[in-house]
């Protein structure tokens, strides 16, 4: 029975591969299926056009189209506009720039954080990359790094001193999210190793601390650095501020860093440190050498997320007074001059954040992919 | 091997070339090690405190707190009342926003987790996009914004929003009609509670009837027909015991009816939205763990696409989701500390940071601070076992 | 009763099918995934108590073929009528389709949740609406024709795969399907249990189920097939009764295909 339209027969096997029909390809088909498939569906298209034509094109006239971009203060910034507030005044921004990036770094002094920063990338770039020629040697550079960029910074040794308390904005971002992520990594893999260790005394002193530092607050470990550190402390000493932020920051990520390792040493088969005994390698070497690779690969995400996590909250120190974006643009909103611009401040802060966390978790993505080759047999 | 054989070595060496000898020493050795910092950091602090003629003592907690706090729902407080009540008002205030935002967080990440699954292209595009940008930026910014778009760009009271003449947004907060309860109200409240008795009864009956003759009813529709159908004829019967108390504008500000100060509402709804964008992932990814060959076998028995749900997909991916949730559930509560930022009184606004400021006493107030959260985790996580403990698959 | 030499030793051929009335008719259905031809113009038709292994490389499409006669995939051109109800979009006609035919698949698919017994008396109690007692009864008819009655209160993850697939031969077959359907049911299985898994299915057999079977066991399909279908690239190549399809093929690729499977 033959339809018409029906294709002519073929002999067996040499049927060729025919284009499916219009209805299903195509943009008709695309959007047959992808927004129109069912009535429930046509509605929830319709909302969503609804919805971003009443948003996309009042939110680029505010940012872009009509916003103003040179002034001296929001009167002029506003007065330049058809209507006062209609947008965007980015004339803010661009002026304190600086401000934003370095903080209240001492002008003269700012090639030494440009510098740092250079340093940085070079020292990421071997880190995230492991097809780099010579990776091997980059490692000592990569060691050397926190030493060289901590002398850059903060002075001495023939580099004139700057207080810490100088540092600010983006570049106070940076230091204290990278700090806490070189070093939250290694001391939350020995915390997880502790709390999975075979020694009672070792596993409760580890989870205790664990637990604890999950249990609070970071706001609130702050400010036992800022208020109640200095008790703890021999008479007569005590120590940089920020200095007692990084190892808060550090210590409090750690903890969480070792609840992802704990999940992923739990994911290695017992029979891979079995097997790694029955070779006769120590608790030490098998760790390093069989375990912990295995198990770190499987908390990729897990980790990348913590760090992420610990980048976006570098912002709470500005509870305790320091200067980061955030506080700036605190402090900023307080100018009388310009005052009310908010939302300017915000977005550009929060777009910062996103650009650095987002690319953050895209890398994540893309290791995870890199080292999925090796599971893929399983399925 | 060529070693030396253990026994010809010395005694140390041969307790360290012992397992569990060494595990013994190096576990007395981190003891000790251990206690000794402890004892270190406790004599500095005797020390430093004895230096600037302080004492540690919890004796400042029945003293006055002297100090208002503008949002305290429950307890009548004034700065009369001691810094113990002071903490109990910080307290409820922290559990209040928490609970809040918990319900809407859910709400709202629930229904974008579902949006995020739908086929539908546009809406799951559009949602993805908030998603992203929302989750990468820290949560302080976001309870600013919102802080900062009440307080700075809606009008002040006398230009208020208006919402239909009874609920009004303006840049001193959000105020609703609260409800007055008239004589009666309590009739129809006990009838609500024993129209939810007899639904659950219902749900009892209708399950045994199926278990007995495989009559299937529509439990869902016909619980909230009886409960909303009962609390409705009383409601009607006894004259409408219900009247609205409307806010209304007087001098700078509204009177009366329900307000939501921008302190509260600006952290509840940060809060909600960004701890929101996690749920949606974490009820995604939970459906999603769910095989599609566990879908395939139940259409295959014939199970229609909403009965699939029930009985096949959810019991499975809630033991996926739930622990995840719950410490997001955890996190928002940790995160309402940043209400700080904006002035809103919860545990660490009042005695960690106005009675400490006022007191000098660091290390008891950060003491108390410390342990109120220590105790919400402590309670979480007793759940979190055992509800993981019931819900492992038994496997081989 | 059926024993493991039946499966393995060849026979003259299962008895021919009683009745000649069509179950299945497939006329001229194609596929797309997307841009790609999966199947090409399928011509099919299946008697009552007709017993079909279709076999072909990796690939070739007999999964979605058979998973469109229950409507798992779509078909995009033709006419699939399955029990004089032809599967269109409507999904009533789907819901009865489903309830008609039963599938075995070859991870299981298993509720993991669910007790063995629950499985299987899932779809009874909420498809079929029955009390729960008959539901149970049935269920553990069926749990003794495939022999694991005793492990009815077990959870699948506590069973081995050829007691997990047993499970779930029983699981359908307490809907009383007309038709049953088996996507390759013992390629994930090991060898000792792939005997236990097909003494199951040639008992079926034997008790004149309409069987589609997609598998490279030639074993169990000279002795209980009526019919051998072999398709490569989305297409039916050659049909014929086993003992000529297996001695005599008639067509390169299926000659190429069989000295493969043969020669392990
Ligand atoms: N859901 C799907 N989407 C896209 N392609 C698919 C899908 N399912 C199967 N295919 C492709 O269709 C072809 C036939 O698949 P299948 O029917 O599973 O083959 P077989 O069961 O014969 O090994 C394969 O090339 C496979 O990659
Ligand atoms: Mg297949």
């Amino acid at each position: 029975m033959t339809g018409p339209g029906a294709p002519a027969p073929y002999a067996p096997g040499t049927h060729p591969d025919l284009p499916p029909p219009v209805r299903t390809t195509g943009v008709v088909g695309w959007a047959r299926q992808n927004l129109f498939s069912s009535p429930f569906n046509v509605v929830l298209t319709l909302l969503g056009v609804w919805f971003l034509a009443s948003v996309i094109p009042p939110m680029a006239e505010w940012a872009l189209v009509k916003s103003i971009w040179t002034a001296e203060s929001r009167a002029e910034c506003w007065g330049k506009m058809a209507v006062p507030e209609e947008a965007a005044c980015w004339a803010f921004i661009k002026g304190r720039l600086s401000l934003f990036v370095y903080g209240f770094y001492p002008v003269e002094e700012r090639w030494r954080v440009d510098l740092s920063f250079v340093l940085l990338v070079f020292a990421i770039v071997p880190v995230l990359y492991d097809r780099l020629p010579g990776r091997r040697h980059w490692f000592w550079y990569v060691a050397a790094f926190p030493f060289l960029a901590g002398w850059l910074l903060v002075g001495g040794f023939g580099l004139a001193p700057v207080e810490t308390d100088q540092f600010g904005g983006f570049m106070l971002t940076l230091i204290i999210g990278v700090t806490g992520i070189s070093f939250s990594l290694p001391i939350g893999i020995a915390l997880a190793l502790g709390r999975t260790s075979s020694m009672p005394v070792l596993r409760i002193l580890c989870v205790l601390f664990i637990e604890f530092i999950r249990g609070v607050p970071l706001i609130a470990l702050l400010f036992v650095a800022s208020t109640m550190l200095n008790y703890f402390l021999p008479p007569g000493t005590s120590f940089d501020l920020l200095m007692r932020v990084l190892i808060m920051v550090t210590l409090f990520a750690s903890a969480y860093i070792a609840e992802v390792v704990r999940g992923g040493l739990q994911g290695v088969p017992k029979g891979q440190a079995e097997a790694a005994d029955s070779l006769g390698l120590s608790y030490w070497k098998a760790q390093r050498l069989i375990v912990l690779p295995q198990a770190l690969k499987i908390s990729i995400p897990g980790i990348v997320n913590t760090f992420i996590g610990l980048y976006k909250d570098t912002t709470l120190v500005l509870i305790i007074g320091m200067l980061d974006p955030l506080g700036i643009g605190r402090a900023s909103l307080a100018d009388a001059v310009w005052a009310g611009l908010a939302r300017e401040v915000y977005l550009f802060i929060a777009v910062f954040f996103f650009v650095c966390c987002f690319g953050m978790s895209r890398y994540s993505l893309y290791l995870e992919r890199k080292l999925d080759t090796g599971r893929e047999s399983e399925k | 091997m060529a070693a030396v054989p253990i026994e010809d070595r010395g005694l140390l060496a041969r307790l360290w070339g012992n397992q569990e000898t060494r595990s013994v020493i190096v576990q007395i050795a981190t003891m000790a090690i251990v206690f000794a910092l402890l004892a270190l950091v406790l004599r500095n602090v005797a020390i430093n405190l004895e230096a600037i003629g302080k004492e540690f003592s919890f004796d400042f907690l029945t003293a006055p707190a002297a100090y208002d706090i503008t949002f305290s729902p429950f307890i009548d407080y004034t700065s009369r009342d001691t810094h113990f009540t002071a903490a109990a008002v910080g307290i409820l205030n922290t559990l209040l926003v928490a609970v809040c935002g918990i319900a809407a967080a859910s709400v709202l990440g629930v229904t974008m987790g579902i949006l995020r699954l739908s086929r539908n292209w546009l809406v799951n595009r559009i949602v993805y996009v908030f998603l992203e940008f929302t989750r990468n930026v820290p949560v302080l910014l976001h309870i600013l914004l919102v802080h900062g778009i009440v307080v700075t760009t809606l009008p002040p009271p006398r230009r208020a929003i208006d919402l239909g003449g009874t609920a009004f947004v303006s840049n001193r907060g959000f105020f609703a009609p609260s409800p007055v309860f008239e004589e009666g109200s309590g009739i129809v409240a006990a009838v609500f509670v024993i129209a939810v008795v007899a639904a659950l009864a219902f749900r009892r009956w209708a399950k045994r009837v199926q278990v007995e003759t495989g009559k299937i009813y529509s439990v869902f529709w016909i619980c909230t027909a009886i409960i909303g159908g009962a609390t409705a004829v009383a409601f009607l019967a006894l004259g409408a015991p219900l009247s609205w108390d409307l806010p209304a504008l007087k001098g700078f500000n509204f009177q009366g009816g329900l307000a939501l100060r921008p302190e509260f509402l600006a952290l509840w709804l940060a809060l909600s939205y960004y701890t929101a964008c996690f749920i949606a992932e974490i009820v995604r990814a939970g459906i999603l763990a769910v095989s599609h060959g566990q879908t395939e076998a139940a259409y295959a028995l014939g199970l229609r696409p909403n009965r699939n749900l029930q009985l096949v997909v959810l019991p499975q991916a809630l033991r996926i989701i739930v622990p995840p949730l719950v410490s997001q559930y955890l996190n928002l509560t940790k995160n309402s500390s940043l209400a700080i930022a904006i002035g809103y009184m919860d545990i660490v606004a009042t005695i960690g940071g106005i009675s400490l400021m006022q007191t000098g006493k660091e290390m008891e107030t950060m003491l108390i601070v410390l342990g109120v959260y220590l105790v919400f985790s402590l309670l979480i996580s007793a759940f979190m076992n055992w509800f993981n403990r019931s819900i492992r698959y038994k496997e081989r | 009763m059926a024993t493991a030499s039946d499966t393995a030793g060849p026979r003259s051929g299962a008895p021919a099918v009683n009745t000649s009335e069509t179950i299945i008719s497939i006329e001229g259905m194609h596929k797309w995934f997307g841009q790609f031809h999966v199947l090409k113009d399928i011509n099919l038709d299946v008697k009552r108590g007709e017993r079909i292994v279709i076999c072909g490389p990796s690939g070739s499409g007999k999964s979605t073929l058979i998973r469109c006669i229950n409507r798992l995939e779509e078909h995009q051109q033709g006419s699939i009528v399955v029990e004089g109800t032809e599967l269109t979009g409507n999904l009533k006609n789907i819901e009865i389709i489903r309830s008609e035919v039963g599938m075995v698949f070859q991870s299981f698919n298993l509720f993991p949740h669910l007790t063995v017994l629950e499985n299987c008396t899932l779809a009874l109690v909420w498809v079929r609406k029955m009390p729960r007692a008959k539901a149970q009864e049935i269920a553990m008819g069926y749990l003794e024709r495939v022999r694991i009655p005793e492990q009815a209160e077990k959870y699948p993850g506590q069973l081995s795969g050829g007691q997990q697939q047993r499970v779930a031969i029983a699981r359908s077959l307490c809907m009383n399907p007309r038709i049953m359907l088996f996507d390759e049911p013992t390629s994930a299985l090991d060898p000792e249990m792939i005997k236990e898994v097909l003494d199951v299915m040639v008992e079926l057999a034997e008790s004149g189920m309409t069987m589609l079977v997609v598998t490279h066991e030639m074993g169990f399909a000279t002795a209980v097939a009526h019919r051998v279908i072999f398709m490569d690239a989305g297409e039916i190549i050659e049909q014929n009764e086993p003992s000529e399809f297996f001695n005599h093929p008639r067509h390169e690729r299926t000659k190429l295909f069989l000295s493969q499977i043969l020669s392990h």
